[in-house]
């Protein structure tokens, strides 16, 4: 019997790229139901009411929140495909432990609220300890990748694997940023490792086909620049 | 081969007690270090260089970090007396709670305890509106796990460790028997179970540790 699989979210979200990203290498069908994430609607708060956010995973009526949870929930139900979590131990925890720190507000390295303060730094000075602190936390993942990688071309190694879309997910805005900033953010002189797996991740069809291209982010975010809505942490 | 099992911890992190259960539950010999966090060892430092906190676990040498992920660790690499439900939606449903605890509902239990008076107000509000969910996962249930301790259990473990010490501080009744029955007696089921009763930290102690934090609290916030 085929199960039915819903995805509610919106696809600038890198939390729902997330999702449709570990939906895609295991290959399983699913509906997009698009969601504004500024107008809650009945069906978000039905299936989320906890925390009334994108993305929700519906399957055959459960739903299932927050996007790292949600990979790894497709991760134990579907057998189809690779693993996206190693199976060693030792691996899986360091992929747990570093998807966690990505998306941690209380590192110094975080993505949004950082380049929000790099554009309203207002000195110079201020600007360049921002981007101290953001290559601070890139030479950690580096150091990551080079242990998790294990010389291969992904976090998961010969496939791309569950940290890979934890951070991979955040490539197409890291992309804005570096275009609005003319900064060169993932810098093969400072982070080889990760330039050259970013190159990899973002030529991959899992990339290509779920995050929306580079030039529509811009426009999504110069429209909500526009709106005059504060950018959201 | 002998298996070299460390816990750094402190006496009463309710974060390291979740690793001192997992052990106990999973049968686990192992060597506590117990840290002074004014005056962390080089140890530490180097074990969690990026959070700098307690536990780590280290195991054959290596650290592992972040008390939620240490106990997915422990359960997949020692087998017995599982921790996490086996059903994917089960599963997904413990580590959403779990991360929920302490990501909401901490936060807002700590914002009663670190305001008085009128400025308490929102904060007691918002603790018991988090509270209510938890509640309504106990329904039909004895631990959160079913018949057994499990992975939630632990993840809450801090609710019935530290609850009732910031409730008899400030004199205030935030898991009221009669608004939270289910969370209320669970709390007296998780903590008078035998395997989590030995490892309690001593509640005078507690108390004077809390009360003294609360303090200060209170203190900075009127000198502002």
């Amino acid at each position: 019997m085929a199960s039915c699989v819903q995805l509610l979210g919106a696809s600038p979200s890198p939390y729902v790229n997330r999702v449709q990203m570990a939906l895609k290498l295991k290959s399983i069908e699913y509906e997009l139901i698009e969601e504004n994430p500024h107008i809650k609607s009945e069906r978000l708060l039905k299936a989320n009411p906890v925390l009334k956010k994108i993305p929700v995973l519906i399957h055959d009526g459960e739903p299932i929140c927050e996007s790292l949870l949600i990979v790894q929930y497709i991760d134990d139900a579907w057998n189809n495909g690779p693993s996206l979590l190693p199976s060693d131990a030792q691996d899986a925890y360091l992929a747990r432990f570093w998807a966690l720190y990505i998306d941690d507000k209380n590192v110094d390295f975080q993505w949004y609220p950082l380049y929000k303060e790099l554009r309203e730094a207002p000195t110079e000075e201020a600007r360049k300890e921002v981007l101290d602190k953001i290559f601070e936390g890139l030479v950690l993942l580096e150091k990551a990748f080079l242990k998790c990688s294990k010389g291969k071309q992904f976090f998961g190694g010969d496939n791309i694997g569950y940290l890979d879309i934890a951070l991979g997910c955040y490539m197409g805005w890291l992309k804005v940023i570096e275009e609005m900033t003319s900064i060169k953010f993932l810098d093969r002189s400072k982070t080889p490792g990760l330039a050259e797996w970013a190159e990899k991740f973002c030529s991959h069809d899992t990339f290509k086909e779920v995050v929306p291209e580079t030039q529509k982010l811009v426009e999504i975010f110069k429209m909500v620049q526009g709106r005059g809505k504060p950018a959201s942490g | 081969m002998a298996e070299e099992l460390k816990l750094f911890r402190t006496w009463s992190s309710p974060f390291a007690l979740r690793i001192v259960h997992a052990l106990k539950i999973k049968g686990l010999e192992y060597e506590t270090i117990f840290e002074d966090l004014s005056n962390k060892s080089d140890s530490l430092l180097q074990y969690n260089p990026i959070h700098k906190k307690v536990p780590v676990l280290v195991h054959n040498g290596k650290p592992i970090c972040e008390s939620l992920v240490i106990l997915e660790y422990v359960d997949e690499t020692w087998k017995q007396c599982p921790l996490l439900p086996r059903d994917p939606y089960e599963k997904a449903k413990a580590r959403f709670w779990a991360k929920f605890g302490d990501d909401k509902l901490f936060s807002s239990i700590w914002n009663v305890f670190t305001t008085q008076g009128k400025e308490q107000e929102e904060p007691i509000a918002a603790a018991v509106q988090n509270l209510k969910p938890i509640e309504e996962l106990l329904k039909e249930k004895k631990f959160f796990g079913g018949e057994t301790i499990g992975y939630l259990d632990i993840a809450f473990g801090w609710t019935a460790n530290i609850i009732s010490i910031l409730e008899e501080i400030m004199n205030l009744n935030l898991v009221d028997e009669e608004k939270f029955p289910l969370l209320s007696a669970w709390m007296q089921n998780f903590s008078n179970d035998p395997v989590i009763k030995e490892c309690w930290p001593p509640r005078d102690k507690m108390i004077v540790k809390f009360q003294v934090m609360r303090e200060k609290y209170l203190k900075a916030v009127v000198s502002q």
